[in-house]
């Protein structure tokens, strides 16, 4: 190794391929890895604004998963004689029209919020990922392609988008999903692609092709773990919105269709009422807030910590 | 320039071009009659004959969508299913109140938004830097249409300070404008947050270069410094958020077009897929889609006038 030789006349430490000095052991890299995961999570816990959204979306998790035990009342279960009532100690966020108790439809409306969230946000960042390396890796005409049809889905307004679906369709819960991943897709797509086209000439990468490796196993090996760690921040911070969609659209009478409890329903059927019982906008809007305040938080706090870079631009 | 203003005007009419196609094939995507689904169930056979003579639904699907876009191109986007009225005119009776809508809601948010970013940044970590960082954490986490709602409840229905519904007398300035404010004031509210974020960020970085630094080692009026040469070039990624932004924005006017029953393209939209009345729908989604295209348009051109780098970039 011609850097081992030069070792004398420079006085530097030897390198070899790794490009780390010779003395460096496997263990070492080990340790410093762990080093830098330590410094990481110390990163996270000393951030207030980090720790704050974890606490709120593990909240909105908890809250959604065990609302069948938490909710004090059945969502749909009907009280009439006390319908529309302020705040009290059988009804602690009031009741709505029908008399059902707004906190227990609170709680169930949070599952269909993850629901929509946890399966539309996963669907979005996995198509998009294989697309924007397609994009990325693929022929030119390919990527431009792409480009053009990502471009399409993004020259639309989210709810307009929605707006002319549903006009055709009719609203369903499938609807809203089909939306909220239609409308991700591309932002997902976009990053992965950028990512992907920075990795396609470097070293590891042109090595791996001349020793004749498939272009599939090139993309999952060795690409898509380098470009997941931005797309897992995007979500993140995209979680927020597809749940804010959720509930514009059930708010609207397009998305989750009564009796169902969702946010979206709560403040639709509240809107109705709002003169007479305006606790009710204003129970379901709370939840919103506060998991939007937490997702956003959250993700904001990981972006600073892992991909300082991404932060700039936005 | 003249390079990238063709690439750019051609990119944008090929997304045009698509997005027609796309609302074109929404109709004959789902399966069944194309007139039945965009009239709905209850439309009499006659409007139904009607329609699709007038759609050429006996041709073939190409040639149907050939004479959709010679239509749209000389601004014919068919009959309204109900009153037989031309589709364009009812869009243009209709687009004033958005357009003013959209104006005044973007227009306060810049006008408080770009100044709070600009004096944050002069002084980072002043108590008006910390109250800016919290306000526009605030305002972004609160979604637009529950700002809408929480805006009616409280100045409308609770004060009632402002009115709650429709647009005002026409003719009457006065009365006009005081229905503006609520929706204006609901749209712009996380404009102001994010417009101070990203002016203080990009204001942050500016202030460091070396010709700030000497602007301010001639003994330049700080003020002059700071707005007449800084503000300058840190403006130029905000000007691209707006513009990128434009179709959130766009998407809360439906909602607050909604909520304040003030009688816009986002009102008209809503209606006419609560009524099934698929012409209007697509006629007003189109409109809607291409002025959002047309002001990212116009965003880029005006960063590739300021900027020569990123004539590069296309």
């Amino acid at each position: 190794m011609s850097e081992n030789r030069s070792e004398s006349e420079t006085g530097l430490p030897a390198v070899d391929a790794t490009g780390l000095p010779d003395h460096v052991t496997a263990g070492a890299i080990r340790e410093s890895a762990a080093r830098e995961r330590r410094e990481k999570l110390r990163m996270f816990l000393t951030n207030w604004q980090g720790l704050t959204g974890l606490i709120l979306v593990v909240l909105f998790f908890a809250s959604a998963i065990f609302a069948p035990w938490i909710a004090p009342y059945d969502p749909n279960a009907l009280d009439v004689p006390s319908r529309l009532s302020g705040p009290t100690w059988d009804h602690l966020a009031g009741t709505d029209q029908l008399g059902r108790d707004t906190l227990s439809r609170i709680l169930y409306g949070g599952r269909v919020a993850l629901k929509i969230a946890a399966i539309g946000v996963s669907v979005a960042l996995v198509a998009g990922l294989v697309l924007g390396m397609i994009a990325g890796f693929g022929p030119r005409w390919l990527d431009n392609l792409l480009l053009l049809a990502f471009d399409t889905v993004r020259a639309f307004p989210t709810i307009v988008l929605a707006l002319a679906m549903v006009a055709l369709t009719g609203p369903s819960l499938e609807m809203v999903l089909a939306i909220v991943i239609i409308t991700s897709i591309p932002q997902y797509a976009r990053v992965a692609r950028t990512a992907t086209l920075t990795l396609r000439n470097t070293d590891f990468i042109l090595a791996e092709r001349s020793l004749g490796a498939s272009m599939a196993r090139t993309l999952l090996h060795h690409v898509m773990p380098n470009v997941v760690g931005p797309l897992l921040i995007l979500a993140a911070m995209d979680l927020p919105v597809v749940v804010t969609v959720e509930a514009g659209l059930s708010f609207l009478g397009l998305g989750v269709l009564p009796p169902t409890a969702s946010w979206g329903t709560i403040l639709n059927e509240g809107y109705l009422v709002i003169r007479d019982a305006p606790l009710m906008v204003i129970a379901g809007g709370i939840p919103l807030v506060l998991t939007t305040l937490g997702f956003t938080f959250l993700g904001e706090a990981l972006r600073d910590i892992f991909d300082p870079r991404m932060g700039k631009g936005r | 320039m003249l390079y990238y203003l063709t690439k750019r005007l051609g990119l944008s009419a090929a997304v045009i071009g698509l997005v027609v196609l796309v609302l074109f094939s929404l109709l004959h995507l789902i399966p069944g009659d194309p007139a039945t689904i965009a009239l709905g169930p209850r439309a009499t056979p006659e409007a139904i004959a009607r329609y699709a003579e007038k759609m050429h639904l006996d041709e073939p699907v190409w040639r149907q969508f050939l004479i959709y876009i010679g239509n749209a191109l000389t601004g014919d986007l068919g009959l309204d299913v109900f009153s037989n009225r031309p589709v364009t005119a009812i869009i243009m009776e209709r687009i004033g109140f958005t357009l003013a809508l959209v104006c005044a809601g973007m227009g306060w948010a810049m006008l408080l938004g770009i100044p709070l970013g600009c004096l944050a940044a002069v002084k980072p970590g002043s108590w008006l830097d910390r109250v800016t960082g919290v306000l526009s954490v605030g305002t972004i986490a609160v979604p637009s249409f529950l700002v809408s709602i929480w805006a009616l409840l409280i100045f409308a229905v609770q004060l009632r300070w402002l009115p709650a519904i429709g647009a005002g007398e026409p003719g009457q300035l006065g009365d006009q404008l005081s229905h503006l404010v609520l929706p204006a004031f609901a749209i712009g509210l996380s404009w102001v947050g994010y417009l101070a974020r990203m002016v203080r960020a990009s204001m942050l970085e500016v202030m460091g270069e070396n010709y700030i630094r000497s602007a301010r080692a001639f003994g330049l009026h700080p003020q002059r410094v700071i707005f007449g040469y800084a503000l300058r070039v840190a403006i130029l990624p905000t000007i691209t958020l707006i513009g990128m932004g434009f179709g959130g924005m766009i998407s809360s006017t439906v909602f607050a077009e909604i909520i304040f029953a003030r009688p816009g393209i986002g009102k008209l939209i809503f209606d006419a897929v609560m009524a099934r009345n698929f012409p209007i729908v697509q006629g007003a989604v189109l409109v809607a889609t291409g002025l959002y295209i047309l002001v990212v348009l116009f965003s880029d051109i005006l960063i590739a006038w300021f900027d020569p780098r990123v004539r590069e970039s296309l």
